[in-house]
């Protein structure tokens, strides 16, 4: 009973999401039950800032400050997801009042996952999480794009969570526990069968956050899907996942990192590469994002590869900045239209400076942001990746990471080359929507003086990671 | 006066225009008039400010002054401002290029003026803080946030082919200064601090001195530029604006040369002096090399960008002699180029902006209509040329010395570059002024307006002024530089 007491946030946002989906059979007002989802998730970070750290269900659930400062981090990502949806649902023609009740089970799974001290938890949270993100997907049903995502997503998804299944087992079978803790305490690291495990556990996860090699749905997904559920994919699943595979890994197989560095080290190199090149070649934004989050997916690995503190501090300081950046990002696509729609190519924003001198300037710097340009934000996150690889002696990894970074300058750059030196398109429209307004400024503007004062978020990293390790 | 924190005021000025500048509409030719003479006062009173540093800096002490620290990241790495003999003079060239660069646009930005202005002033914070920060991590942030509105400056009010040419710069820079930043994260793991005053004092093993300086040399060397590195300056240079030449040729090439006295030779002296006969060799071939080159450009603006690498295998020359009469001339020549070849790309830009052609073949024979254009000219073409009397004479002259007594062979080789020098300027000159007026829309051309004779007479005044009586430039650079070549030799030995 006591348990249930610590699980207060979930169950709080649990019990809403059952409450509106009910209510929202008789009540056709969706506006009214994104604020209330709004309102309520708001009110979940209240209720977790006010948690007491402990365990719960025999220590396979913990609160501590990893999980406070990822849950808070992943809740205003859904709330930004939320706001987006207000403000495009009616030009998607997605008047489906499940969406903000899906995002709540989603975000639900997500802090589940961060929580999880244990491979069943962990599971759990991670079905939850996916099954709602499937159904994400394909939510435009009127849109064959977004039928073939949700559907890709599924297919793919199903099979990284089989392989992760199969992993646990054999995490299970080799050790003989399932909670992380316990499994640390009996690790047998001669065991061959434990790295199997791992190997698979980490294949399933490394499809989570999209690294390479596991990277091929992210293209289709992010293209296909109405754009306000691409910048959830973009957002919140993705720190719930690196925080999964940081507590999976530093909590249970601490002892061996020999072992899964190589791992992590690899896909982290490929996931930079990749992205790097494939993004060149990209024609639609949103794919270009895509293989943007893949990139920089690649960057945050480095924080978990060097297996030290001054690695997940920096992973945290980067994943924060990624969020901030993805939420400008987003809001601003979506702000975007001409009078048939959103646009998806980047020839669409051809010459916009023109017409949208302030806002085209503010898009043009969380490109350079995201480039990793100093003083922007986006250099910061880099920074500490780099400091936290050079002083765990991985050299090679800061090199390959500061060779892809100029070379995905070049993609950012294009977007910024077409807004500002091409020959104008028409004029979008003008209204720009009050509530997107609510994003983009301030997003925007704590990534141009982050570097006045970036102590707060990296105070918040290293309160964060002190029960890690 | 010290407790004014100054450094922050120079260099926080323009943003606080910046917010000015976005208030301002700009939807007709009288707001976009406004627009500029706002951008014009706010770049002359950080001139004015900037000017105050001259009266209260302290010629007899040899350290920082108008010193400022304040925590920042963390501990190492901190907001820490200075400037010594080495670094005000590059404040005082930027703050008074920056004005003229505004004054110099009025007529030739037509579009986007705001987002023009709003750029260079970006530029200007980013140009102070480079020459004003004792901390490696600020230095990085200011060096590399100098690529976003020079990138912009370039790739919308630039030429014919300004996309490949400022992806070229902003591409080349960023992959030379990336190791930089490695090597800065190194020193901070390794000493825990990136403070440049505590660093100064620091030794560090003889390897790992030799990697960071070439860490670090990647970078300068991109960005001063050094041959075979200089390829994106002359395309940089064509395609931008004038304004935008002049700041990258007044003031961003300095930068580099400012890098190399503070922090190459300054950090690593062991492994500077291992480089030294390297760096020596490709000075002198990229002043041979580029002078010949320059020799055979159809283009005004490119001639002229080919003679500022030459200009700048002196600088580099000068500074690796480790002695104070090279560091002394390096840095002379940095400031004397920065005045002379802003003033020549200046020059070019007044007759484009009357003909709009930059090739040489196109023009003949202005002095009949142009006398004060043809008079101006002249006297930055003799600078150009090292001639005595004008500014450039000073500090080729200190290098040369220097270098003579270091190694004759290069010496020699440099000398010629100075015959070389001669020979494209005036040739450049030549063509140009003299010869008959026989093209027939020359004879539309007029002579200068009185703004751009508000633009031309400092620049005139400086080179002159410093050319004949450099006594009390040399009195400012004098107590740094000594300083710094005494901490090289105590460390070398």
């Amino acid at each position: 009973m006591q348990s249930l007491v610590y699980i207060l946030p979930e169950l709080f946002l649990f019990i809403v999401a059952t409450v509106l989906l009910v209510t929202g059979l008789f009540l056709k007002n969706i506006k009214l039950i994104n604020l209330l989802a709004i309102f309520s998730l708001l009110v979940t970070v209240i209720l977790i800032l006010n948690q007491p750290f402990q365990s719960a269900f025999l220590n396979s659930f913990v609160v501590d400050e990893f999980s406070l400062v990822l849950k808070v981090t992943i809740l205003i990502g859904s709330i930004a997801s939320l706001i987006m949806f207000v403000s495009s649902k009616d030009d998607l023609n997605i008047n489906i009042y499940e969406f903000p009740i899906l995002i709540i089970f989603s975000t639900i799974g997500m802090m589940v996952m961060v929580s999880a001290n244990d491979l069943l938890a962990m599971f759990i949270g991670l079905e939850l999480q996916s099954l709602s993100l499937y159904v994400l997907a394909a939510l435009n049903r009127n849109s064959l794009l977004s039928s073939e995502a949700g559907i890709k997503y599924f297919i793919l998804g199903a099979l990284s969570s089989g392989l992760l299944l199969f992993g646990i087992s054999y995490i299970y079978g080799f050790s003989g526990n399932t909670n992380f803790n316990l499994i640390a305490v009996n690790i047998n690291p001669e065991s061959l069968g434990l790295i199997i495990g791992i190997v698979f556990v980490l294949a399933g996860l490394a499809f989570k956050v999209s690294a390479v090699p596991f990277h091929m749905w992210t293209p289709d997904v992010y293209q296909g899907a109405p754009t306000p559920i691409t910048g959830f994919f973009a957002l919140a699943p993705k720190i719930a996942a690196m925080g999964l595979l940081v507590r999976f890994l530093f909590n249970s197989f601490g002892e061996i990192y020999i072992d899964w560095q190589q791992i992590i080290f690899f896909i982290s190199i490929a996931s930079m590469m990749l992205a790097a090149f494939a993004a060149i070649a990209q024609t639609n934004l949103k794919r270009l994002m895509a293989y943007s989050s893949i990139g920089h997916i690649g960057y945050a690995l480095i924080g978990v590869a060097c297996f030290t503190d001054e690695g997940l501090r920096s992973l945290l300081i980067y994943l924060m900045i990624y969020l901030i950046m993805n939420i400008a990002v987003f809001a601003f696509l979506l702000s975007l239209k001409r009078n048939d729609g959103y646009f998806e190519n980047i020839s669409d924003l051809s010459g916009m400076h023109k017409n949208h001198p302030l806002r085209t300037m503010l898009i043009a710097l969380i490109m350079f942001s995201l480039a990793g340009i100093p003083p922007l934000a986006g250099f910061f996150g880099k920074f500490y990746i780099f400091v936290a690889a050079i002083e765990s002696e991985m050299l090679f990894l800061a090199i390959i990471g500061v060779v892809a970074s100029v070379i995905s300058a070049f993609y950012y750059l294009r977007i910024v080359k077409i807004m500002y030196f091409d020959e104008p398109k028409e004029e979008f429209d003008g209204s720009s929507i009050k509530s997107l307004n609510l994003l983009y400024y301030p997003s925007s503007i704590l990534i141009i003086i982050f570097f006045i004062y970036p102590s707060p978020v990296i105070n918040i990293s290293e309160y964060a990671i002190q029960s890690i390790i | 006066m010290s407790e004014i924190p100054i450094l922050s005021i120079l260099i926080f000025i323009p943003v606080v225009g910046i917010f000015f500048m976005l208030l301002i509409r700009n939807n007709d030719d009288q707001s976009s008039q406004n627009l500029k003479h706002t951008a014009l006062w706010i770049a002359f009173l950080n001139f004015i400010i900037s000017l105050s540093l001259l009266f209260s800096f302290d010629l007899n002490d040899p350290d920082f002054q108008f010193v400022e620290k304040y925590a920042w990241i963390e501990s190492g790495i901190s907001y820490h401002l200075g400037i010594d003999g080495v670094s005000i003079l590059f404040v005082i060239l930027t703050t008074m290029l920056v004005p003229i660069c505004i004054l110099a646009s009025y007529e030739s930005i037509k579009f986007s003026v705001k987002e023009y202005l709003i750029s260079f002033l970006a530029l200007e914070t980013f140009m102070i803080g480079v020459f004003c920060s004792l901390d490696l991590v600020l230095f990085y942030l200011f060096f590399e946030g100098g690529l976003i509105p020079m990138f912009l400056i370039i790739g919308i009010w630039g030429g014919e082919r300004r996309v490949y040419s400022t992806f070229k710069f902003f591409l080349y820079t960023l992959a030379g200064s990336v190791f930089m930043l490695l090597a800065i994260i190194y020193i901070f793991i390794s000493t825990g601090t990136t403070d440049v005053e505590t660093l100064l004092m620091y030794n560090f093993t003889t390897n790992e001195q030799l990697i960071l300086w070439i860490a670090f040399f990647t970078s300068f060397m991109v960005k001063i530029p050094m041959w075979p590195f200089h390829t994106w300056l002359p395309d940089a240079h064509v395609e931008a604006p004038t304004a935008g030449s002049v700041i990258l040729a007044g003031v961003l090439l300095k930068m580099a040369g400012y890098g190399f006295i503070r922090f190459s030779i300054g950090f690593f002296p062991d492994a500077s002096e291992f480089f030294a006969p390297f760096i020596f060799s490709l000075s002198v071939i990229a002043i041979i090399v580029t002078s010949l080159i320059a020799l055979v450009q159809e283009d005004m603006k490119k001639l002229i960008a080919y003679s500022s690498v030459a200009h700048m295998g002196f600088v580099t020359l000068g500074i690796f002699t480790f002695t104070v009469q090279g560091i002394e001339g390096g840095i002379i020549q940095m400031i004397s180029h920065g005045i002379v070849s802003a003033a020549l790309f200046l020059c070019v830009g007044v007759v484009y902006d009357r003909l709009h052609t930059r090739e040489i073949a196109r023009y003949g024979g202005l002095v009949s209509k142009m006398p004060f254009y043809s008079f101006s000219f002249m006297i930055f073409i003799l600078a150009s040329l090292g001639l005595p009397g004008t500014s450039g004479f000073v500090g080729e002259f200190l290098v040369l010395l220097s270098i003579f007594s270091i190694n004759t062979y290069f010496a020699i080789f440099a000398t010629t570059g100075v015959v070389l020098a001669a020979t494209y300027s005036l040739w450049l000159y030549r063509r140009i002024i003299f010869g008959a007026l026989i093209k027939d829309d020359l004879s539309e051309m007029f002579d200068l307006t009185r703004r751009e004779i508000i633009i031309f007479l400092p620049l005139i005044i400086l080179t002159i002024f410093i050319g004949l009586y450099p006594k009390p430039i040399i009195n400012i650079i004098e107590p740094s530089t000594e300083k710094i070549v005494n901490q090289i030799k105590m460390k070398l030995d």
